[in-house]
């Protein structure tokens, strides 16, 4: 079996960059969906705020999948749901396995990874106490809640303000249960501005900051959670400690894209995003195999994710059909210093790159009227003002390629923040 | 359940009542297992540091010298008849002082005496051209090349089934409250009924003090003492291949750095008394204090990658010693009591020698049907591709993968539940075929797994728990 290009992943990322792909010309596309139906983690946020950048409106979750499932549809593009991929090799076969067809190998022309993310587990912070029923990362919660219709719980604490933790927040609030507190433990909180407003102030949930849970209590279900202060090495200070019953404690501490593949394919993996390195086609360490949406890193909005897949997709289609520009290539390397913790993408080729590169970053901490800079080889060529920077709100610089131009022997491109 | 009677009433479904339970079957004999919990393997057996000992650290004549050198061996012949998860993977014990030269020498020739073979003495340098993580502090090491790791669940669970298999009844969710010398034997108050017996084996943990104490005028005393431990990443499994133990020394007991069979690395046990004997909860200064003991022994071990930490309890007996045989003052009642480690390597070996102390007394002779043969099962990730497609062709469950971290099957969950002593929680399930073990912590496979659990076992999703009764996973429908 062979397919031109091969997606990993029915979510926002595969869609679009099915789409994309289709758009650019190649017919011989499949999408792998390991779940029942298309659309990905989007079919259990059926809260509103998705498609303001992409379709100028406001739509739920569901509503935003249809929009790019319909485009699937419509250009009759070949999915295959139930399918897990188990491996991808370097040389681009894919092993797949199924109900229906057991196990199968795809030779792929190129591939294009959209798997998502996962949310990092009570393990990952070594939270002490007992081992419960009642703790939950907040997305299977939102799953049980909003696709299965089931409660998970009545007296909540949630552990983490990541975006799902303060959607679920108010969700779990709606649903009649009472959310007793949001806690984080940095000085400040990983989600965005607007879902702590709608889903935390309107509601009157307390949002602590610098606090943690250091014990949970509770042989058969949660009865009860300890929190705790936490000083700037983000260490529990004695002598804080507050109780609170409840029977759920939800958690929304991160998110992890989802590499397992990746590493497997002998792709070089960005220890920062936990993604692997991209040039500006987002293509990988290994020609061929390209990566977009939450796997490539976390996002926030949905809608970036959709634009960077349809790049993914467009670059896919042109190099399966040999239509990328040929000639000498020109890799200039970008690094992220002094208040940035990343870019995407870590490298670009300036001789072959399109109009323009968007390059998304993430900050390392809250900062006030700090400018965002960018160096070309040691030269400040962008000198940026933010009112606000802060790590839960993903930032982005486009490179101009008549800007570049002008740096025919350019070698690193810096992004940093500088106070003045 | 109202009244029954039995010829052997074994108390506790862990590790050691079930090796007791799965040896006892080979005799012409009737016998019921009593576990409080919705399973076996939930108390202790299913929370140390997995290790099969190689038998030099008890004290030679103990009872934990026999039967950990006698366990040790039978592991792997057994491994194979019950088809568990075992591998010899031999262990150090580190030294990191001239000083304690002396002390590691001792611990070699108390290894000899108790008939450990193959050990060896070796160079700090030895230790690290065969395991490049170790300490470059570390002076030397006992090398002890019959060490091995164990699946706890699966070695449980395994002697349960075959227990049951041939012939043991198991009574879960079924709590002793008194035990009371009857005319012929011991009569056993349940949560459940009354169950009669002409001899009991009282393997309860944590509790066997208790029910020995009902019964004897010798008292017992068992101390209920805390180690918790770390689970990290399959990606950090790698770092050791062998188990590092660290010889007492002036900083203490330290710990143990060790690869599971299933590729993870295990870091443990503190050691803390505690008065309660439900008390299972991890704390954080125990964590902190774990892993900078490993960190002596161990180089570079990558603590951002823990998935888990829990907590287990030993049963510490003021002797010192296991309590394994029939109670002086008691007739007919047999103990295995203060099994701490090495408990989980000597269960094979303690089963053996009670059921044969048993039949003797009793009488009893072998049954001529039974099977010690049991097949684990079916996993699909380890079958090469031709036998894992034609699996699903056949059962085309297994084509679906409900665990991603662990790549469980629905055809092994189903397995799982519908097999001799089957799963009914969620916790049922993770130990019999790892769903949710992996490093995503079930994050992902909980909602799918519930479903399947309501399915074959025919509850609601609101029944469904996470373990013993009271662990419901949800509060209610919509």
């Amino acid at each position: 079996m062979r397919h031109d290009i091969v997606i990993i992943g029915g979510g926002p990322a595969g869609l679009a960059a099915a789409a994309a792909a289709r758009k650019a010309g190649i017919q011989d596309i499949l999408i792998l969906e390991r779940d029942s139906s298309l659309g990905g983690i989007l079919n259990q946020c059926i809260h509103n705020g998705f498609g303001l950048h992409t379709f100028k409106e406001e739509l739920t979750g569901p509503e935003y999948a249809a929009r790019y499932i319909a485009m699937v549809e419509e250009e009759q593009i070949p999915y295959r749901l139930n399918t897990m991929v188990i491996d991808i090799n370097e040389k681009k076969e894919v092993t797949i396995i199924s109900r229906e067809n057991g196990m199968e190998t795809i030779q792929a022309g190129a591939v294009i990874l959209a798997m998502g993310c996962r949310e990092r587990p009570r393990g990952a912070l070594n939270i002490p106490g007992y081992r419960p029923a009642g703790i939950y990362s907040a997305g299977t919660a939102q799953r049980l809640m909003n696709i299965e219709g089931y409660s998970v719980g009545k007296e909540v604490v949630i552990l983490g303000s990541g975006d799902i933790g303060l959607i679920m927040a108010r969700r779990m609030t709606l649903e009649g249960a009472k959310v007793k507190v949001v806690a984080e433990l940095m000085p400040y909180s990983g989600g965005l501005k607007r879902n702590i407003v709608q889903c935390l102030d309107d509601y009157g949930i307390p949002l602590k900051l610098s606090h943690t849970v250091v014990n949970i209590e509770g042989r058969e279900r949660v009865t009860g959670i300890t929190l705790a202060q936490v000083g700037p090495d983000r260490k529990p200070i004695p002598g804080t400690e507050e109780h609170y019953s409840c029977d759920t404690l939800l958690l929304s501490v991160g998110l992890i894209p989802e590499n397992e593949l990746t590493r497997e394919a002998g792709v070089k993996m960005n220890p920062v995003t936990s993604g692997p390195n991209v040039n500006d086609r987002l293509e990988t360490s290994r020609e061929g195999i390209f990566a977009c949406g939450n796997v490539l890193h976390v996002h926030d909005l949905v809608d970036y994710v959709s634009e960077e897949a349809t790049l993914a997709g467009t670059n896919a289609a042109a190099y399966v059909r040999r239509t990328q520009e040929s000639g000498d290539s020109h890799t200039v390397s970008l690094r992220a210093e002094n208040g940035i913790r990343y870019t995407v993408p870590q490298s670009m080729d300036t001789a072959h790159m399109n109009d323009q590169v968007v390059v998304r970053f993430r900050v390392a901490d809250v900062y006030k009227d700090r400018y965002i800079s960018v160096y070309f080889d040691g030269e400040r060529v962008l000198h940026r003002k933010k009112r606000v920077l802060a790590p839960g709100e993903m930032e982005q610089v486009a490179l101009k390629k008549a800007d570049l131009s002008r740096y025919p022997e350019l070698k690193e491109i810096v992004f940093c923040t500088e106070v003045e | 359940m109202s009244e029954m009677n039995y010829d052997v009433a074994v108390i506790g479904g862990g590790v050691i009542g079930c090796c007791v339970a799965r040896e006892l079957s080979r005799y012409q004999l009737k016998v019921c297992l009593i576990e409080r919990d919705e399973d076996v393997c939930s108390g202790t057996s299913k929370a140390n540091s997995a290790i099969v000992h190689g038998g030099f650290d008890a004290e030679p004549g103990s009872l934990k010298a026999r039967f950990n050198v006698e366990g040790n061996r039978m592991m792997g012949e057994l491994a194979e008849e019950l088809d568990f998860d075992f591998k010899r993977n031999g262990s150090y014990v580190l030294c990191f002082d001239q000083e304690d030269m002396p002390a590691l020498q001792a611990l070699y020739e108390k290894g000899l005496k108790n008939g450990v073979e193959g050990m060896s003495i070796v160079t700090g340098d030895e230790v690290r051209r065969a395991e490049p993580s170790v300490e470059d502090t570390v002076v030397a090491a006992l090398y002890v090349p019959s060490g091995g790791i164990v699946c706890p669940f699966g070695l449980t669970i395994a002697m349960a089934e075959n227990a049951a298999d041939n012939g043991v009844d198991f009574q879960f969710l079924t709590e002793v409250q008194d035990i009371k010398r009857a005319e012929n034997g011991y009569e056993l108050t349940t949560g459940r009924g009354k169950i009669t017996a002409g001899i009991v084996v009282n393997a309860a943990g944590v509790y066997a003090d208790k029910f020995h104490n009902m019964v004897s005028g010798e008292k017992l005393h068992i101390t209920a003492r805390k180690g918790d431990y770390c689970l990290l990443d399959k990606e950090a499994g790698g770092l050791v291949s062998s188990t590092i133990f660290q010889l007492p020394g002036k900083m203490g007991k330290g710990v143990l750095v060790t690869p599971t069979v299933h590729g993870n690395l295990l870091t443990g046990p503190t050691a803390v008394d505690v008065e309660d004997k439900e008390q299972t909860s991890t704390d954080a200064k125990a964590l902190e204090s774990l892993m900078e003991k490993a960190g002596r022994g161990v180089k570079n071990i990558p603590f951002r990658q823990v998935i888990t930490s829990f907590a287990g309890l030993r049963a510490h007996e003021d002797g010192d010693d296991f309590v394994v045989g029939e109670a002086k003052d008691a007739p007919g009642f047999f103990d295995a009591a203060g099994i701490e480690s090495p408990g989980l390597s000597s269960a094979p070996a303690i089963g053996k020698w009670m059921a044969e102390q048993i039949a003797e007394k009793t009488g009893a002779k072998k049954k001529d049907s039974w099977n010690g043969k049991r097949r684990g099962i079916v996993r699909p990730e380890l079958l090469d591709k031709e036998a894992r497609a034609e699996l699903i062709r056949q059962n085309p469950a297994y084509g679906t993968i409900i665990c991603r971290c662990e790549s469980v099957s629905e055809g092994e969950i189903v397995d799982a539940i519908t097999r001799t002593l089957g799963a009914k929680s969620l916790d049922g399930i993770k130990r019999r075929v790892r769903q949710g073990m992996g490093r995503c912590q079930a994050g992902f496979c909980t909602p799918r797994t519930m479903e399947i659990l309501s399915r074959e076992l025919g509850i609601k999703m609101e029944e469904i728990c996470k373990n013993a009764p009271g662990s419901e996973m949800l509060t209610g429908q919509k």
